[in-house]
């Protein structure tokens, strides 16, 4: 698999893959007060966050996902504007080839659109009241599926 | 330790005592620090018989999808006994796009209404005298623009400006610093702000041409000490900012108001209110000496805090809206929206906001919370706490002060990152269980869906209302457009008063994301230095 192989190309340069995730805020709403504690918290567990900061369109973020190479992508939303932005994000990436690429979310998201965005291809939805625990050990997840199909490049 | 003995601190972490006597107030001087209500410092309110004299105005935020969706609800509202109205605007219109404009794409309508050009703020308002309700509009980076657009449907009505009494947020100040949406950087906005100002001094004496508001400074997280804080020393720009373009202080200051966030720590809350005003009067009187009494006099509008309601449990939310709301009223304020129980999952529907109404009304007709102005004046802890939260916020006052001022302060991320320190602490503090929410990380129940109905916005609302916009540019002049957008430029490159050519521009019907782009191209576009 491509990223497998990517991934393995850094560990054997590295001698460890760091996971690396890109966190950002899609659309025009600049409410950031919890993609701020979510990068934050997932630096301060040792993931390597690219923070992009507010009002990023789908070009922007998934330019950056290809450029710096990351493992995931964490959008942030509370426009209401996620069915079609995150779409886009999605689009976007499988369009280069970087449909492996993790994506989760968070914001204000009702229940039923949870399901849609899954459809799309979308990981995971945090919603108001998820914790910091929660995010950090789902990404961290993300790490060991990634170091696992890695290793099992490798021993091809 | 006994739990009775434990140190409690409250939101702001200020230690909380178990008992308050005598001995907490003894400095107090009642002519000097509180004051009958309607005197100087205003501790106790700013009006001699508070809501005897008049209730608070129940004013609730609201806007979706079209203008005619959003007129629709307004009605409504009026007919249930909405006292004001208040528009919630959609984010490219926030941001200053028309609702073409490829940044616009999933936005339109979303989170408040659409507004392109004035025949969409005729429809907005129609059926609705302006000369005789009041509106307020929550809008910043384009707040000339729109503020235009509402003179001209005023006076498409027949209304004459100085009848008009309503609120603009034009607060650029706190969106750099917590709700993030704008356009140009600072100097140019601040300008924009006293070309507004200048304007209702002389043509719209009733209308409030600023409110500054420390709500959405709280909803990024910050304490209520940081809310009052950065909020008054805004205010504070504001009014030298205002001096330095050569307005007169007692022509202004009067019409200034505030605008702040009503969250859980109930008793921290009243303080709060209490402390805002005997600081404000005491600030503005050491540092611009009004001639005005009114000048000093701090008025405000509540909402209660967005932040706190949570999606688990949603008719929970009626409750912690109740008690929000009624700090705010024993806070003293002059206006109140409360939150309706769904606004964590989306805007509300009419029946969650009707009961969000019913609570307003609620507290003013049958609790007799209303009949005794500043009900807790004297209370040896709500004395003593606001002592304390006038002085924290001080400290922050000297510290923007030794700064330079707050752009200056803005500039470097001080309170950007004071925010961010506060938001995360208290995150922490949430998940190691120190804080406790209902419903959240306490008395859970994880098997229990929320249940309650959602409203959708339909996904025709964009494109109808692009359809609608590129009829409206096709039926109006185009040369008049091109005339009135070429005298903004003009007028903008010499930096003169933008009120005229933005009310010519916008009675030609140019857009709002033409006349700010005529702004992006001038003053160019703010950028913020990101920091975690």
């Amino acid at each position: 698999m491509e990223c497998g192989f990517v991934a393995v190309v850094r560990m054997a340069s590295e001698g460890n893959h760091k996971l690396r995730v890109l966190v950002a805020k899609v659309g025009l709403d600049g409410h950031d007060r919890g993609v701020k504690i979510v990068a934050r918290a997932l630096r301060d567990a040792g993931i390597e966050v690219i923070y992009l900061g507010i009002h990023n369109t789908p070009a922007e973020i998934a330019s950056a996902a290809l450029q710096e190479d990351v493992d995931a992508v964490g959008l942030s939303i509370h426009s209401a504007a996620h069915l079609t932005l995150f779409r886009e994000v999605i689009r976007l990436l499988k369009k280069n080839r970087a449909q492996d690429t993790v994506i989760f979310g968070g914001g204000i998201v009702p229940d039923r659109d949870i399901d849609k965005l899954k459809k799309l291809g979308v990981k995971k939805v945090f919603g108001p009241g998820a914790s910091i625990e929660e995010i950090v050990r789902f990404v961290k997840a993300i790490s060991r599926v990634r170091e696992a199909k890695a290793g099992h490049g490798a021993s091809r | 330790m006994s739990s009775d003995q434990r140190r409690v601190e409250n939101l702001s972490g200020i230690e909380i005592e178990s008992v308050y006597g005598p001995e907490h107030v003894g400095k107090l001087d009642y002519k000097r620090d509180l004051g009958a209500p309607g005197e100087f410092p205003f501790t106790r309110g700013i009006y001699p018989t508070m809501y005897r004299g008049r209730l608070w105005t129940m004013r609730q935020f609201a806007g979706f999808g079209t203008a005619v969706q959003s007129n629709s609800r307004y009605h409504y509202l009026l007919k249930q006994g909405n006292t004001g109205l208040s528009v919630a605007f959609d984010m490219p219109t926030l941001m200053g796009y028309d609702s073409d404009d490829a940044k616009a794409r999933g936005e339109v309508g979303r989170c408040g209404v659409a507004i392109d050009s004035l025949a969409d703020m005729e429809l907005l308002f129609r059926g609705i005298p302006l000369d005789q309700v009041s509106v307020s509009m929550t809008i910043n980076g384009p707040a000339i623009v729109l503020f235009g657009m509402y003179l001209a449907v005023a006076e498409r009505q027949g209304a004459k400006f100085e009848e008009l009494r309503g609120t603009l947020q034009n607060d650029i100040l706190k969106e750099y610093i917590a709700q993030k949406e704008w356009i140009s950087p600072p100097s140019p906005s601040l300008k924009m702000i006293n070309d507004i100002i200048r304007f209702c001094v002389e043509s719209a004496p009733l209308y409030h041409p600023v409110s500054i508001s420390g709500y959405h400074i709280r909803e990024a997280g910050s304490t209520a000490v940081q809310e009052l804080a950065f909020t008054l020393y805004d205010g504070l720009t504001y009014v030298a900012a205002a001096i330095e373009a050569g307005l007169k202080v007692d022509d202004f200051a009067p019409r200034l108001s505030f605008f702040f966030n009503a969250h859980n720590d109930f008793f921290e809350e009243i303080a709060k209110y209490r402390a805002a005003r005997r600081l404000w009067a005491r600030e503005m009187k050491r540092r611009f000496d009004p001639a005005n009494a009114a000048s000093l006099a701090l008025r405000f509008h509540t909402q209660t805090a967005g932040c706190t309601l949570t999606a688990q449990q949603p008719h929970n939310n009626i409750v912690r809206v109740t008690l929000q709301a009624l700090a705010a009223v024993l806070g003293g304020t002059q206006s109140l929206h409360t939150n309706s129980l769904d606004e964590t999952l989306a805007l509300p529907t009419e029946e969650a906001v009707t009961i969000a109404l019913r609570t307003q009304q609620i507290l003013a007709h049958e609790s007799g919370v209303v009949q005794t102005a500043d009900p807790l004046g004297g209370s040896y802890y709500i004395e003593s706490l606001t002592d304390r939260i006038e002085a924290e916020a001080r400290v922050y006052f000297d510290r923007l002060d030794e700064m330079g001022g707050m752009v200056a302060a803005i500039e470097r991320g001080f309170p950007q990152g004071e925010i961010h320190r506060a938001a995360l602490a208290h995150q922490r503090a949430v998940e190691r269980g120190e804080r406790t929410i209902v419903g959240v990380n306490a008395f859970v129940e994880p098997e229990r869906k929320s249940g309650v109905p959602i409203l959708r916005i339909d996904d025709t609302v964009e494109k109808e209302q692009v359809r609608r916009l590129r009829r409206r540019k096709q039926a109006r002049n185009g040369e008049a457009v091109a005339a009135a957008l070429e005298e903004l430029e003009r007028v903008a490159e010499r930096n003169e008063d933008l009120m005229p050519p933005v009310l010519d521009a916008v009675r030609a019907e140019a857009t709002v994301g033409e006349i700010c782009d005529v702004f992006r191209k001038v003053y160019g576009e703010y950028r913020e230095t990101v920091s975690l």
